[in-house]
Protein backbone atom coordinates (compact mmCIF):
# COMPACT_ATOMS: atom_id res chain seq x y z
CA UNK A 1 0.00 0.00 0.00
CA UNK A 2 2.49 2.37 0.97
CA UNK A 3 5.03 0.99 -1.97
CA UNK A 4 5.29 3.91 -4.10
CA UNK A 5 7.03 1.37 -6.96
CA UNK A 6 3.66 -0.83 -6.75
CA UNK A 7 2.92 1.97 -8.91
CA UNK A 8 -0.39 4.22 -9.26
CA UNK A 9 -2.39 1.00 -10.80
CA UNK A 10 -2.24 -1.09 -7.47
CA UNK A 11 -3.58 2.36 -5.84
CA UNK A 12 -6.17 2.53 -8.56
CA UNK A 13 -7.37 -1.16 -8.36
CA UNK A 14 -10.16 -1.26 -6.05
CA UNK A 15 -10.51 2.53 -5.46
CA UNK A 16 -13.58 4.11 -4.02
CA UNK A 17 -14.97 7.03 -6.26
CA UNK A 18 -16.80 9.80 -4.52
CA UNK A 19 -18.31 13.24 -5.20
CA UNK A 20 -14.54 14.57 -5.05
CA UNK A 21 -13.67 12.38 -7.96
CA UNK A 22 -16.48 12.65 -10.00
CA UNK A 23 -15.96 16.67 -9.59
CA UNK A 24 -12.03 16.62 -10.46
CA UNK A 25 -12.95 14.20 -13.48
CA UNK A 26 -15.64 16.88 -14.67
CA UNK A 27 -12.85 20.23 -13.66
CA UNK A 28 -9.99 18.25 -15.44
CA UNK A 29 -11.88 16.94 -18.51
CA UNK A 30 -14.49 19.87 -19.15
CA UNK A 31 -12.74 22.58 -17.26
CA UNK A 32 -15.07 24.68 -15.73
CA UNK A 33 -14.59 25.95 -11.96
CA UNK A 34 -14.69 23.56 -8.88
CA UNK A 35 -17.30 25.38 -7.27
CA UNK A 36 -19.44 24.96 -10.91
CA UNK A 37 -18.25 21.18 -10.73
CA UNK A 38 -18.71 20.76 -7.39
CA UNK A 39 -23.07 22.24 -7.73
CA UNK A 40 -23.65 20.30 -11.00
CA UNK A 41 -22.52 16.96 -9.72
CA UNK A 42 -24.89 17.48 -6.62
CA UNK A 43 -27.91 18.51 -9.20
CA UNK A 44 -27.46 15.99 -11.18
CA UNK A 45 -27.44 13.55 -8.07
CA UNK A 46 -30.57 15.41 -6.94
CA UNK A 47 -32.47 15.67 -10.03
CA UNK A 48 -32.41 12.26 -10.19
CA UNK A 49 -33.50 11.76 -6.47
CA UNK A 50 -36.87 13.87 -7.27
CA UNK A 51 -37.17 11.62 -10.49
CA UNK A 52 -37.28 9.18 -8.07
CA UNK A 53 -39.25 10.04 -5.81
CA UNK A 54 -42.27 11.22 -7.86
CA UNK A 55 -42.24 7.01 -9.35
CA UNK A 56 -40.26 8.19 -12.22
CA UNK A 57 -38.00 6.17 -13.71
CA UNK A 58 -34.51 7.67 -14.67
CA UNK A 59 -33.47 6.40 -18.09
CA UNK A 60 -29.44 7.32 -18.84
CA UNK A 61 -28.54 5.82 -22.23
CA UNK A 62 -25.12 3.77 -22.43
CA UNK A 63 -25.46 3.62 -18.61
CA UNK A 64 -28.97 2.07 -17.25
CA UNK A 65 -32.19 2.81 -16.12
CA UNK A 66 -32.88 3.10 -12.26
CA UNK A 67 -36.65 2.13 -11.18
CA UNK A 68 -39.07 2.51 -8.32
CA UNK A 69 -40.38 -0.90 -7.77
CA UNK A 70 -43.45 -1.33 -5.09
CA UNK A 71 -43.19 -4.30 -2.81
CA UNK A 72 -45.78 -5.79 -0.96
CA UNK A 73 -46.76 -5.81 3.05
CA UNK A 74 -45.59 -9.13 3.96
CA UNK A 75 -44.74 -11.12 7.30
CA UNK A 76 -40.98 -11.31 8.26
CA UNK A 77 -38.71 -11.60 11.06
CA UNK A 78 -36.58 -9.88 13.63
CA UNK A 79 -32.97 -11.20 12.58
CA UNK A 80 -31.59 -10.69 15.80
CA UNK A 81 -34.79 -12.25 18.03
CA UNK A 82 -35.99 -14.41 15.59
CA UNK A 83 -39.60 -13.10 16.33
CA UNK A 84 -42.40 -12.66 13.51
CA UNK A 85 -42.34 -8.87 12.46
CA UNK A 86 -44.56 -7.28 9.81
CA UNK A 87 -43.03 -5.50 7.24
CA UNK A 88 -44.75 -2.38 5.91
CA UNK A 89 -45.02 -1.77 1.85
CA UNK A 90 -42.16 0.21 0.82
CA UNK A 91 -40.80 1.02 -2.62
CA UNK A 92 -37.47 -0.04 -3.22
CA UNK A 93 -35.03 1.42 -6.43
CA UNK A 94 -33.43 -1.30 -8.80
CA UNK A 95 -30.98 -0.80 -11.62
CA UNK A 96 -30.71 -2.24 -14.41
CA UNK A 97 -27.35 -1.73 -15.95
CA UNK A 98 -27.23 -0.84 -19.93
CA UNK A 99 -25.75 -3.62 -22.09
CA UNK A 100 -22.84 -1.27 -22.77
CA UNK A 101 -22.47 -0.72 -19.37
CA UNK A 102 -22.29 -4.34 -18.50
CA UNK A 103 -19.83 -5.27 -21.15
CA UNK A 104 -17.43 -2.89 -20.19
CA UNK A 105 -17.62 -4.21 -16.97
CA UNK A 106 -17.17 -7.99 -17.41
CA UNK A 107 -15.07 -7.63 -20.29
CA UNK A 108 -12.85 -5.47 -17.81
CA UNK A 109 -13.11 -7.75 -14.83
CA UNK A 110 -13.65 -11.91 -16.39
CA UNK A 111 -9.89 -12.60 -17.53
CA UNK B 1 -36.89 11.00 -16.86
CA UNK B 2 -34.19 10.07 -19.62
CA UNK B 3 -30.59 12.10 -19.97
CA UNK B 4 -31.47 14.53 -22.36
CA UNK B 5 -34.58 16.06 -19.95
CA UNK B 6 -31.59 15.88 -17.09
CA UNK B 7 -29.31 18.14 -19.03
CA UNK B 8 -32.40 20.48 -20.15
CA UNK B 9 -32.90 21.03 -16.63
CA UNK B 10 -29.40 21.71 -15.68
CA UNK B 11 -28.48 24.20 -18.16
CA UNK B 12 -31.76 25.59 -17.22
CA UNK B 13 -30.78 26.31 -13.57
CA UNK B 14 -26.83 27.42 -15.34
CA UNK B 15 -27.58 29.77 -17.97
CA UNK B 16 -24.31 30.93 -17.50
CA UNK B 17 -23.07 27.65 -18.67
CA UNK B 18 -23.65 26.45 -22.39
CA UNK B 19 -25.72 23.41 -23.02
CA UNK B 20 -22.53 21.70 -24.74
CA UNK B 21 -20.72 21.99 -21.48
CA UNK B 22 -23.24 20.88 -19.67
CA UNK B 23 -24.02 17.63 -21.90
CA UNK B 24 -19.87 16.54 -20.77
CA UNK B 25 -20.66 17.12 -17.42
CA UNK B 26 -23.27 14.55 -17.53
CA UNK B 27 -21.12 12.25 -20.39
CA UNK B 28 -17.70 12.98 -17.97
CA UNK B 29 -19.66 11.91 -14.12
CA UNK B 30 -21.26 8.82 -16.26
CA UNK B 31 -18.11 7.79 -17.65
CA UNK B 32 -16.17 8.28 -14.63
CA UNK B 33 -18.19 5.63 -12.98
CA UNK B 34 -18.23 3.02 -14.88
CA UNK B 35 -14.65 3.48 -15.26
CA UNK B 36 -14.70 2.64 -11.76
CA UNK B 37 -16.27 -0.46 -11.50
CA UNK B 38 -13.79 -1.21 -14.59
CA UNK B 39 -11.08 -0.64 -12.34
CA UNK B 40 -12.66 -2.73 -10.00
CA UNK B 41 -13.55 -0.62 -7.53
CA UNK B 42 -16.55 1.00 -6.57
CA UNK B 43 -18.74 4.48 -6.55
CA UNK B 44 -19.75 5.54 -3.19
CA UNK B 45 -22.39 8.65 -3.43
CA UNK B 46 -23.66 9.45 0.23
CA UNK B 47 -27.88 9.88 0.10
CA UNK B 48 -27.72 8.81 -3.39
CA UNK B 49 -26.24 4.74 -3.46
CA UNK B 50 -23.61 2.99 -4.18
CA UNK B 51 -22.59 1.28 -7.62
CA UNK B 52 -20.46 -2.09 -7.06
CA UNK B 53 -19.63 -5.34 -9.11
CA UNK B 54 -21.09 -8.60 -7.81
CA UNK B 55 -19.58 -11.91 -9.72
CA UNK B 56 -21.65 -14.55 -10.94
CA UNK B 57 -21.20 -18.41 -10.87
CA UNK B 58 -20.87 -20.31 -14.02
CA UNK B 59 -24.12 -22.30 -14.68
CA UNK B 60 -25.68 -24.45 -17.05
CA UNK B 61 -28.80 -22.27 -18.71
CA UNK B 62 -31.11 -23.03 -21.37
CA UNK B 63 -31.78 -21.39 -24.76
CA UNK B 64 -35.16 -19.75 -23.69
CA UNK B 65 -36.04 -20.56 -27.43
CA UNK B 66 -35.13 -23.77 -28.06
CA UNK B 67 -34.52 -25.33 -24.64
CA UNK B 68 -31.22 -26.40 -25.57
CA UNK B 69 -28.99 -26.19 -22.64
CA UNK B 70 -25.68 -23.78 -22.73
CA UNK B 71 -23.24 -22.91 -20.70
CA UNK B 72 -22.66 -20.09 -18.81
CA UNK B 73 -19.71 -18.49 -18.01
CA UNK B 74 -18.67 -16.53 -14.79
CA UNK B 75 -19.57 -13.08 -15.03
CA UNK B 76 -19.39 -9.66 -12.99
CA UNK B 77 -22.10 -7.40 -13.43
CA UNK B 78 -22.79 -3.90 -11.93
CA UNK B 79 -24.70 -3.68 -8.63
CA UNK B 80 -26.53 -0.65 -7.42
CA UNK B 81 -27.45 -0.33 -3.84
CA UNK B 82 -29.69 2.90 -2.70
CA UNK B 83 -28.51 4.57 -0.09
CA UNK B 84 -30.16 5.12 3.03
CA UNK B 85 -31.09 8.58 2.67
CA UNK B 86 -32.90 7.90 -0.66
CA UNK B 87 -34.65 4.85 0.93
CA UNK B 88 -36.11 7.11 3.42
CA UNK B 89 -37.43 9.86 0.88
CA UNK B 90 -39.09 7.45 -1.26
CA UNK B 91 -41.29 6.18 1.71
CA UNK B 92 -41.40 9.50 3.25
CA UNK B 93 -45.05 10.00 2.96
CA UNK B 94 -46.43 6.54 3.46
CA UNK B 95 -44.92 7.59 7.16
CA UNK B 96 -46.19 11.12 6.99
Amino acid sequence: MNDVSAGARAIMKGATVTRADLCEAVHEQVGLTRQDCSELVERVLELMCQALERGEQVKLSGFGVFQVRAKRARMGRNPKTGEPAAIDPRRVIGFRASQVMKARVDRALSR
Amino acid sequence: MIKSELIAKLAEENPHLTQRDIERVVGVVLERMIQALEEGGRVELRGFGALSVRSRDARAGRNPRTGEPVDVRAKHVPFFKSGKELRERLNAEDEG
